[in-house]
């Protein structure tokens, strides 16, 4: 076997109160790409930031081609030929395609001044055999989040790399974006670059990936080849748990269907329009029901919702709780009429993070424990006390900062602020993303539980099993209108990811009027999308594998793989 | 970026110190000085002196109380100074209909810029640095436009306010207590107080939550301007007199500089009303220090350079996201 | 950018078979480039991470774009054709002239703000510093031109050190930093001239007050020496590795650092040349009035950052250009000129109308900024 282009010895690395990481050897071979995983806080960051320079290690040694090296700058580590591409996207929006294809190594002409025509010739040249066809002279931030990866990808490679280390690349691509990514990675194996491929999902591992190594509390607890690893026996790995326990933990906490068909509607959203975002979006929640809310990304599901809660300010529509109207636009409107968000961005719209667990718990709900603007802190105490009981919410105390907690109590936090203003709808957005296994199987039962109660959820997940599991109905939306619903027996993986296949393949509908969306629950056969055709789509678009906790539901037609090389 | 990190990770002791400063420094700080001043200051220690430190250290801290709110809003309110210079030229414009109409007029005008700023901050989504820079230009020239050179302010009324007393107490100082427990209740107990706090921490999440974002963010301007309205009267009270050009430059860079000495992060979310009152006396001893020992008033402004770098220097691990 | 329209039909002969109704509605519609049709993509293989077709700007948004780039300008060509025609004595010569070396200084100053507010900061001091640099001058004429420059350059550089150090090492909040900085320089300056009791005057047939007053082919040299600073900072701003560093650490200092970026050099460096400028114009103000006045530069700081913004600069970061803030300086001496010229107005108005055209441009810039995010981030990631 071919020595490793870059490895660690021993590496050890300390935070205050955290062992980050303890002893860490790690290692990648030219033309491998292997991937790094482990739980949230298992120490794939750090590692990540300390082969990249970011971090200097507290113990141990990087070993880049066999020699100890130390990176004081990610710019050193960039210039021995180790490129990174990062979760976000970071580079400069404001900036051109093409001065952020370049900056630190812009084309230099007469007297040492940047040559921009060669500059902007090559970006265009080399963005090309990346799939992005743009004015490489315009704003960066003018580009898809999926374009923007890819920039930030062929920066990456461009700067002549040895190594390549991403951290989860896809979760903001789509799928056929993810196709063009793993397209790359090959041909980055194939010229012996050294790949580090850090990602939740465990398909895209085992596409592309040929060796894993598994990290757990700073700790590596398992590496070697993929092939043959069975998955169970790797996400047993990741959680430091027994298969059996895996299996059972594997699946979602979400119980039986509820019986709300029949009840008058709780929220009822109508033509929602954004300019840009959404074109007409209709749906309707009945207490006691979970609504799903399918689609890809940038399909509209956030903004959906957060134009439903106030937080994005529609152009057009109506949405009425119990049938009287709310002011759009107007956080504060929506709350007051019992519709409460739980956002998709815990960290930066959801907890105030310098506030204790016990403000956070009151902060919607002051008002009404305050008397002529004086709040009370007995009435305060009560609620507070009785919402971290019912939720479980493990703090040390209630005085604690939220910013302290951990993802999954942070989440039931937020719950507990949202339930203590009684409200009548819940919208979810990505609620158990990023929160550990346990965390997350709580979550799901307590959602299951409020509905039972009577409250109308709206639930937003791109985890298909659970969002599969959850909801009774799933609305599917795609470029912002909504194109398909699935009842009953229809709930199903499959039914939704053919939902979504067709719609892909169908002519752009860049205008729904409120009437034309399909009518709800008429009829329990397939989804009412049926573009021209309606057998091919389904026919060209092969669901990869049948793997039930496939994230990404669409695999791209055979033919869009081999000419990505314009 | 990468080593700042790695210094504050690796030295927990430093930052420990940091944190201690940044609580208690401004305490320990003005008993340094006050020390000081005990030992080698001839009639330091007389009520006549307290008395004077304390009308001297008023406009200050009820500048600095409205500093608070906007600081601890994660908002910076640069108008104060000019606010007190339009407040100065109201007062010389309407002392004719009595100090009351003066003190009504001169009120009226700080909640007119500070309903502007936070128009334009809550509404329009201008920087908050911005937005005040903007009001410190323009409400400067307008109280020129208004009183374009010094004017002597002689009412009784007005004289009696700034150094009448009421059992030896200075009705300026009285003022001053009754502003600071009024702030500093407000910040504590009421729901505006929550929601500033919230709002400051986390701008999006307190958005989310419903709380009224922009209703918050104009009375918190509101108050500044009024306070800095307030402060204006009481000097030219004090001063007897009524001079736009100079009264108030710089006293937003000294009310900044009590509220982050007195341990109010500028990154929002925590206002700290007792470190501030600290705050401003620490700046008002430092002042009278230097000249009582025959410094010249130079020597202020650069001790207090020095003073205000130090503070943000120890408020930065922590102020820090 | 007006031509994007053009290019994208060359750029992309994928696109050929999509034809122009798939551009067409992209277009219309105006939608975000992940969110377009994907009609054309369907057909064209390896096209994943692409936009849909290349997007024209609506007309809304050239506007805008323009109005943010050379806004400036024509509010500039418009008061002056205004007050040429009002006022005879507007376009006479010595007029001009007058406006010229008046904004010679503040506009040297506004080229230093503009690299730091490009770079993401503020830099309040240079009213201080630019009095302070004048005394310095004024004080070291004695010994000659070259040591007037060298001492007000050395200390007020020195300043920009300091700040810059503060800023970039210690991380610090600009504005307070630079708030201090004011404090400090003008301490010095009246430290150094006894509480402002002195002043130094420059002798008027030396070498360093001909910097100050020759003239060359009828101009100013100060208007020489700053276009000529104009033309290199320009060229600093846009063409160099340095530029290119100040727009990426103003635009996203986190990026700018990975992307291997030196932050805290490129920090260090804007201040330590806001410094410089904002001393050297203080020495040529001391050479052409002949002297150092410690009242100078008060509030010079609000009026250079008034013309850096009105010239269209992002006073956010990441974004803007030289030229625009010397469009500004420019407006705002006219502005002044007419005020005087109207003898009935106080100069206060001044004041007052440089805040109401700071708060009017914000406002705008904001609006604008405000709507761009809205079209650049629809998106749900």
């Amino acid at each position: 076997m071919a020595a490793y282009a870059l490895s660690t010895r021993g590496l050890t690395k300390r935070f205050p109160g955290v062992l980050a990481l303890d002893g860490v050897d790690f290692g990648v071979r030219p033309g491998e790409v292997h991937a790094l995983i482990g739980e949230n806080g298992a120490g794939k960051s750090t590692l990540i930031k300390v082969l990249t320079g970011v971090y200097a290690p507290d113990e141990g040694e990087v070993l880049h081609g066999g020699e100890p090296v130390s990176f004081g700058t990610p710019l050193a580590a960039q210039r021995a030929g180790i490129s990174t591409i990062y979760q976000e996207v970071n580079l400069v929006p404001l900036m051109s395609v093409a001065r952020n294809l370049f900056l630190g190594r812009e084309p230099r002409g007469r007297l040492g001044l940047i040559d921009f025509a060669r500059m902007h010739r090559e970006s265009e040249r080399t963005l090309r055999e990346y799939g992005v066809h743009t004015d490489v002279r315009r704003p960066l931030g003018e580009l898809g989040v999926g374009a923007q990866q890819m920039v930030a990808l062929a920066r990456a490679v461009s700067v002549d790399a040895r190594v390549v280390v991403m951290d989860e690349p896809t979760s903001s691509l789509e799928p056929r974006e993810v196709e063009t990514l793993f397209g790359v990675i090959r041909r980055l194996r194939a010229d012996g670059v050294a790949v580090v491929y850090v990602s939740h999902r465990l398909d895209e591992l085992y596409e592309v990936c040929d060796a894993v190594t598994v990290l757990r509390d700073g700790r590596v607890v398992h590496t070697g080849p993929l092939k043959g690893l069975e998955r169970l026996k790797l996400v047993s790995l990741m959680l430091g748990r027994e298969i059996g326990e895996v299996r059972a933990e594997g699946t979602t906490k979400f119980g039986g269907d509820h019986e709300a068909a029949s009840a008058e509607p709780v929220l009822k959203a109508e033509g929602l329009r954004v300019p840009h975002q959404l074109h007409g979006v209709s749906f309707a929640v009945r207490p006691g029901e979970v609504l799903g809310l399918g689609g890809l990304l940038g399909s509209g599901r956030t903004e959906t919702a957060k134009a439903v809660a106030g937080a994005l300010t529609p152009s057009a529509g109506r949405v009425t709780v119990a049938g009287s109207p709310v002011r759009t636009g107007s956080p504060g409107a929506a709350v007051r009429a019992g519709i409460s968000l739980l956002p998709e961005d815990r960290k930066s719209e959801g907890v105030v993070p310098g506030l204790s667990v016990r403000e956070n718990i009151a902060l919607a709900v002051l008002p009404r424990l305050s008397r002529a603007g004086l709040v009370s802190e007995a009435r305060i105490d009560a609620l507070v006390r009785t919402f971290m009981d019912r939720l479980r919410i493990k703090a040390s105390s209630p005085h604690q900062k939220a910013g302290e907690l951990s993802g999954g109590n942070q989440q039931k936090v937020l719950l507990a602020r949202w339930l203590a203003t009684e409200p009548r709808v819940l919208l979810l957005d990505e609620p158990t993303r990023g929160i550990d296994v346990g965390a997350k199987a709580e979550v799901q039962r307590l959602v299951d539980e409020l509905a039972a109660d009577g409250l109308g959820v709206l639930l937003i997940s791109s985890d298909l099993e659970e969002l599969i599991e959850g909801s009774d109905r799933v609305v599917v939306l795609r470029d912002g209108a909504v194109v398909g619903e699935l009842t009953g027996d229809d709930v199903t993986e499959d039914r939704l990811m053919e939902a979504i296949a067709a719609a892909a393949e169908e002519e752009p509908v860049t205008e729904v009027p409120a009437a034309s969306v399909p009518a709800t629950s008429e009829d329990e056969g397939a989804p009412d999308v049926t573009p021209e055709g309606g057998g091919s789509p389904a026919g060209q678009l092969t669901p990869h594998d049948g793997e039930s906790a496939a994230p990404d539901p669409l695999s791209a037609p055979q033919e869009r793989k081999e000419t990505p090389h314009g | 970026m990468a080593e700042a990190t790695a210094l504050t990770r690796t030295a927990p002791d430093r930052s420990a110190v940091y944190a201690w400063l940044q609580a208690y420094g401004v305490y320990a700080g003005v008993a340094v000085l006050l020390l000081f001043n005990v030992a080698f200051t001839d009639h330091f220690l007389s009520a006549e002196n307290f008395r004077t430190q304390a009308v001297q250290v008023a406009p200050i801290l009820i500048v600095a109380l409205g500093m608070a709110l906007a600081i601890g809003s994660e908002g910076i309110d640069l108008s104060v100074g000019s606010v007190m210079a339009l407040s100065t030229s109201l007062v010389a414009l309407y002392l004719g209909w009595g100090p009351w109409t003066a003190l009504a007029a001169a009120v009226l005008g700080g909640v007119a810029v500070g309903l502007v700023n936070g128009s334009l901050i809550a509404f329009v989504g201008v920087q908050p640095i911005v937005a005040t820079l903007a009001l410190m230009v323009g409400g400067r020239g307008l109280a020129l436009v208004l009183v374009p050179q010094l004017e002597d302010v002689r009412d009784p009324g007005m004289r009696n306010l700034g150094s009448g007393d009421l059992l030896g107490v200075p009705y300026p100082v009285l003022v001053t207590v009754a502003l600071v427990v009024l702030v500093a209740f407000t910040v504590r107990r009421t729901t505006f107080g929550r929601q500033l706090l919230a709002i400051g921490d986390s701008r999006p999440a307190a958005r989310l939550a419903g709380l009224p974002v922009r209703r918050v963010l104009l009375c918190v301007y509101a108050a500044s301007g009024v306070l800095a309205a307030v402060a204006g009267f009481l000097a030219t009270a004090r001063l007897q007199a009524s001079d736009p050009t100079s009264l108030g430059t710089l006293m937003e860079l000294s009310a900044i500089t009590a509220v982050v000495v007195g341990g109010t992060p500028l990154s929002g979310g925590r206002v700290r009303i007792g470190g501030t009152v600290a705050g401003a006396v620490l700046i008002q001893l430092l002042t009278a220090t230097l000249i009582k020992h025959d410094l010249p008033p130079s020597w202020t402004q650069i001790a207090q350079a020095v003073v205000i770098v130090l503070a943000v220097y120890a408020a930065r691990e922590r102020g820090k996201r | 950018m007006s031509d994007t329209n053009t290019r994208h039909h060359g750029t992309r002969p994928a696109d050929a078979n999509a034809g122009g109704s798939a551009d067409g509605s992209a277009d219309t519609h105006g939608r975000d480039a992940e969110q377009a049709p994907p009609t054309g993509h369907g057909h064209v293989p390896g096209q994943a991470a692409s936009s849909g077709p290349v997007r024209s700007r609506p007309r809304a948004e050239r506007v805008s774009a323009f109005a943010q780039r050379h806004g400036a300008l024509v509010a500039l060509v418009l008061t002056a054709a205004v007050s040429a025609l009002s006022f005879d004595s507007f376009a006479d010569p010595g007029n001009l002239q007058n406006i010229a070396v008046s904004a010679a200084f503040l506009a040297i100053v506004a080229l230093g703000m503009t690299f730091v507010i490009v770079s993401g900061g503020i830099d309040l001091s240079v009213g201080s510093v630019f009095a302070l640099g004048g005394v310095l001058a004024a004080w070291g004429s004695r010994h000659g031109p070259l040591v007037a420059l060298l001492l007000a350059l050395t200390v007020c550089g020195g300043i920009g050190l300091v700040n810059g150090l503060l800023i970039a090492r210690a991380r610090l909040a600009p504005f307070i930093v630079t708030l201090a900085a004011m404090l400090g320089a003008r301490g010095l300056m009246l430290n150094i001239t006894d509480e402002g009791a002195d002043t130094f005057l420059v002798a008027k047939d030396s070498l360093f007050a001909d910097l100050g007053r020759e003239k060359l082919l009828g101009v100013g040299v100060p208007v020489w020496i700053t276009l000529a600073l104009f033309l290199l900072g320009g060229v600093l701003l846009r063409r160099t590795r340095f530029g290119q560093h100040v727009y990426a650490v103003g635009g996203n200092e986190d990026a700018a650092s990975l992307m291997g970026a030196s932050v805290a050099r490129t920090k260090v460096s804007v201040y330590v040349l806001s410094g410089l400028l904002a001393g050297l114009a203080g020495a040529l103000n001391a050479a052409w009035l002949a002297s150092g006045v410690t009242i100078l530069g008060q509030g010079m700081e609000l009026e250079a950052i008034s013309a850096v913004v009105i010239g269209g600069t992002l006073l956010t970061g990441g974004m803007g250009f030289v030229s625009g803030s010397l469009v500004g300086v420019l407006l705002l001496k006219v502005i002044q000129n007419v005020i005087n010229q109207i003898g009935s107005l106080d100069s206060a108005y001044q004041q007052v109308v440089s805040g109401a055209f700071l708060v009017v441009v914000v406002v705008v810039q904001t609006w604008l900024g405000r709507r761009r995010k809205a079209r650049l981030t629809s998106p749900a990631a």
